[in-house]
C-alpha cells in the first residue's frame, strides 16, 4: 500500500533521513521505533509531503506521491495525527472534527462523530470549547479524533500515547487494533513506548540516525537482544504500570 | 480556578515540601496544568491562597506577578509543550535563565559595558552554573547547537536545566517523561532524585508515566474534575479504589509470549503483564 524507497530528507544542512526503504501492506499495523532524534517523525511528515523528500520515492497504492501537494495526499486517504497535537486552537472541538471530516463523504459524519465521542467521552463533554482551552491530553485525543474523521485508509500516528492517562493509553491501543481489524484501516505508528508498539504491530522497523537498521515481526523485534538493549531496557520497565 | 462557567480547579488544598518529590496525577483535563499555571502566575486563582515559605519569608503567590514569582519566590517550571528559545544556542538558553542575576550584577548594563570586576565575576559564575547543569543533563557536547535542533528528549532535559539555572526553591515539571524512551526516563528519575537529595529543593511533578511517578515520588496527589480524590504515598494511592477507577484502571494478568517472558527480568514481566491489552471498558472514565 505504502512504499518508501531511498528517501532522503534534509532540514537545512542536517540530513534527517539517509535513504529509508520501508513498506506497509494493506491491512497491516506497522510500528516504527527508535531513539529520540532518529528521524521517525520526519519520515511520517515526509510521507505527507512536508518536508519534501530531497531524493527517493514514496508511493501510495502504486502511485508516486513524492511530489504531490499535501492536501491531495490527504484526499487519497492518508491521515496523520501529528506530534505536538497541532489542533486548531481557535476552533471548537466540533469544528476541529468537522475539518477532519472535510475529505470524507458527508453521509458518514454523524456516525463517525458518535464513534469518536464513544472513544473519547471527554471530547463530547468539551465539544463547544475552543481547542486551545483543552488540556494537553485532551488535545491529543482531538488530534487522533480529527484524523479518524477523515476515514483514512492509511492512518499515521505519531506517538499517540504521548501525555495520556494510563487508562486512556490502553483505550487508544484497543481502538487502533479495532479500527484495523473491523474497518481494515492500515496503521503506521511511531512510538517511544517500544514495548506496546511492537506488541500491537504485525511488523516493526527500527530506525537509527535516519536509516532503517532492522525489521521483523513485532514479536521478532521484541525478542531481539539488540533491540531490547537499545530501546526496551532502561534499568526498569517503562510501561505505564497501573498496579 | 474558574474559567467562565467552568470550574477547572475546585477547592484544592495540598502541600509540597522541600527535599520531597510531590507528584500530581489524574485523568486528562483534571486540572493539573491549571494548578501549575496558578502557582507560576500564568493565571490568578479566582479564590484561594498559595503560600510559599522561603528562608522564613512568606510569599503569597496568588498576589504576585509571574516574573516576581520566578525572581523572588524562586518557583521555576517546565512546559508540557516545550518552550525553549529555539533559535538560541543551548548555552544561551541557560544564560537567559540567569538574566535576573546578571542584570543586577551589571548595574543594569553600565557595569557590564565598563567590564567592572563585579560583573565579570558574576558572568563567570553564571557560566559555571550553566556548565554544571549542561554536564548534569548530558548536553555539554551540544552546547553550541541551536536548542530547536536538539532531539525531543534532549530538549526536555534542557528545559529542566534552564529551570534549575534560576536557582529555584520549587521546581515544577509538567510531564517531563512524555516522549522519552525507557532509558531516557530512567535517567530522568536519577536526575530528579539528585535534584531532591543534593540540591535539596522541592519538586512538583505532573506525569502520566507510572514508572516515574511510583518510583521516585515521596507523595502523590490525585485530581479528577478539579478536585482532590486521593493524597498519600505512592503505595496508598496506587491501591486506592477511587484512583484505580478514575485513572489507573484495573489490572488483569494475561498472556505474554512465553519466549519473551523467559528472556526478561521478572520485574519487567510483572510490569508488562499488568499492561496486557484488555477489552474496552465502558466505565473507563
Amino acid at each position: 500500500m505504502l512504499t518508501v524507497r531511498g528517501v532522503h530528507t534534509f532540514y537545512g544542512n542536517i540530513e534527517a533521513l539517509r535513504g529509508v526503504d520501508l513498506d506497509v501492506a494493506a491491512g497491516e499495523i506497522v510500528s516504527l521505533i527508535g531513539a529520540n532524534g532518529a528521524g521517525k517523525s520526519t519520515l511520517l511528515m515526509t510521507i505527507c509531503g512536508n518536508p519534501r523528500a530531497a531524493r527517493g520515492t514514496i508511493s501510495f497504492e502504486g502511485e508516486d506521491i513524492t511530489h504531490e501537494e499535501t492536501y491531495r495526499i490527504v484526499r487519497r486517504g492518508i491521515a496523520q495525527a501529528p506530534e505536538g497535537r497541532r489542533i486548531f486552537p481557535h476552533m471548537t472541538v466540533i469544528e476541529n472534527l468537522q475539518l477532519g471530516a472535510l475529505v470524507a463523504p458527508e453521509e458518514h459524519f454523524k456516525d463517525d462523530l458518535r464513534r469518536v465521542f464513544e472513544l473519547f467521552p471527554r471530547l463530547r463533554e468539551r465539544q463547544t470549547q475552543r481547542g486551545g482551552t483543552l488540556s494537553g491530553g485532551e488535545q491529543q485525543m482531538l488530534a487522533i479524533g480529527r484524523a479518524l474523521m477523515s476515514r483514512p485508509r492509511l492512518l499515521l500516528l505519531d506517538e499517540p500515547s504521548l501525555g495520556l492517562a494510563p487508562l486512556v493509553v490502553r483505550q487508544i491501543y484497543d481502538v487502533v487494533r479495532e479500527i484495523n481489524e473491523q474497518q481494515h484501516v492500515t496503521i503506521f505508528l511511531v512510538e517511544q513506548n517500544a514495548f506496546n508498539a511492537l506488541r500491537l504491530a504485525h511488523r516493526g522497523y527500527v530506525m537509527v540516525t535516519g536509516r532503517i537498521t532492522m525489521t521483523g515481526t513485532g514479536r521478532e523485534l521484541l525478542t531481539n537482544r539488540e533491540v531490547r538493549a537499545a530501546y526496551l531496557e532502561g534499568g526498569q520497565p517503562t510501561v505505564r504500570v497501573g498496579g | 480556578m474558574r474559567f467562565g462557567g467552568l470550574v477547572a480547579v475546585n477547592d484544592l488544598a495540598f502541600q509540597a515540601s522541600d527535599r520531597e518529590i510531590t507528584a500530581i496525577i489524574g485523568p486528562n483535563g483534571a486540572g493539573k496544568t491549571t494548578v501549575f499555571n496558578c502557582l507560576t502566575g500564568f493565571y490568578k486563582p479566582t479564590v484561594g491562597r498559595l503560600t510559599l515559605r522561603r528562608d522564613g519569608t512568606e510569599f503569597y503567590l496568588e498576589q504576585m506577578d509571574g516574573f516576581r514569582i520566578a525572581r523572588e519566590a524562586g518557583v521555576a517550571r517546565t512546559f508540557q509543550n516545550i518552550r525553549l528559545f529555539p533559535r538560541m544556542s543551548v548555552l544561551e538558553n541557560l544564560m537567559v535563565a540567569q538574566h535576573n542575576t546578571l542584570m543586577r550584577a551589571s548595574g543594569f548594563s553600565l557595569a557590564g559595558l565598563l567590564g567592572l570586576p563585579r560583573y565579570t565575576r558574576a558572568e563567570r559564575e553564571a557560566l559555571d552554573l550553566a556548565r554544571f547543569w549542561l554536564d548534569r543533563v548530558n548536553l555539554t557536547d551540544r552546547a553550541d547547537w541551536d536548542a530547536g535542533n536538539l532531539p525531543y528528549g534532549a530538549q526536555r532535559r534542557l528545559e529542566i536545566a534552564r529551570a534549575m539555572c534560576t536557582r529555584p526553591v520549587l521546581l515544577c515539571l509538567d510531564e517531563p517523561a512524555a516522549g522519552l524512551n525507557a532509558r531516557e526516563s530512567y535517567e530522568l528519575n536519577e536526575l530528579l532524585i539528585d535534584i531532591r537529595d543534593r540540591i535539596g529543593i522541592g519538586v512538583l511533578l505532573i506525569e502520566h508515566d507510572m514508572s516515574v511517578v511510583m518510583q521516585i515520588s515521596d507523595h502523590v496527589i490525585v485530581l479528577d474534575y478539579g478536585r482532590k480524590i486521593s493524597d498519600g504515598d505512592p503505595e496508598t494511592v496506587r491501591n486506592d479504589p477511587a484512583v484505580i477507577r478514575a485513572y489507573l484502571g484495573t489490572e488483569e494478568e494475561e498472556e505474554l509470549p512465553e519466549e519473551v517472558a523467559e528472556d526478561l527480568p521478572p520485574e519487567m514481566v510483572r510490569a508488562l503483564r499488568s499492561f496486557e491489552d484488555r477489552p474496552h471498558e465502558e466505565d473507563g472514565h
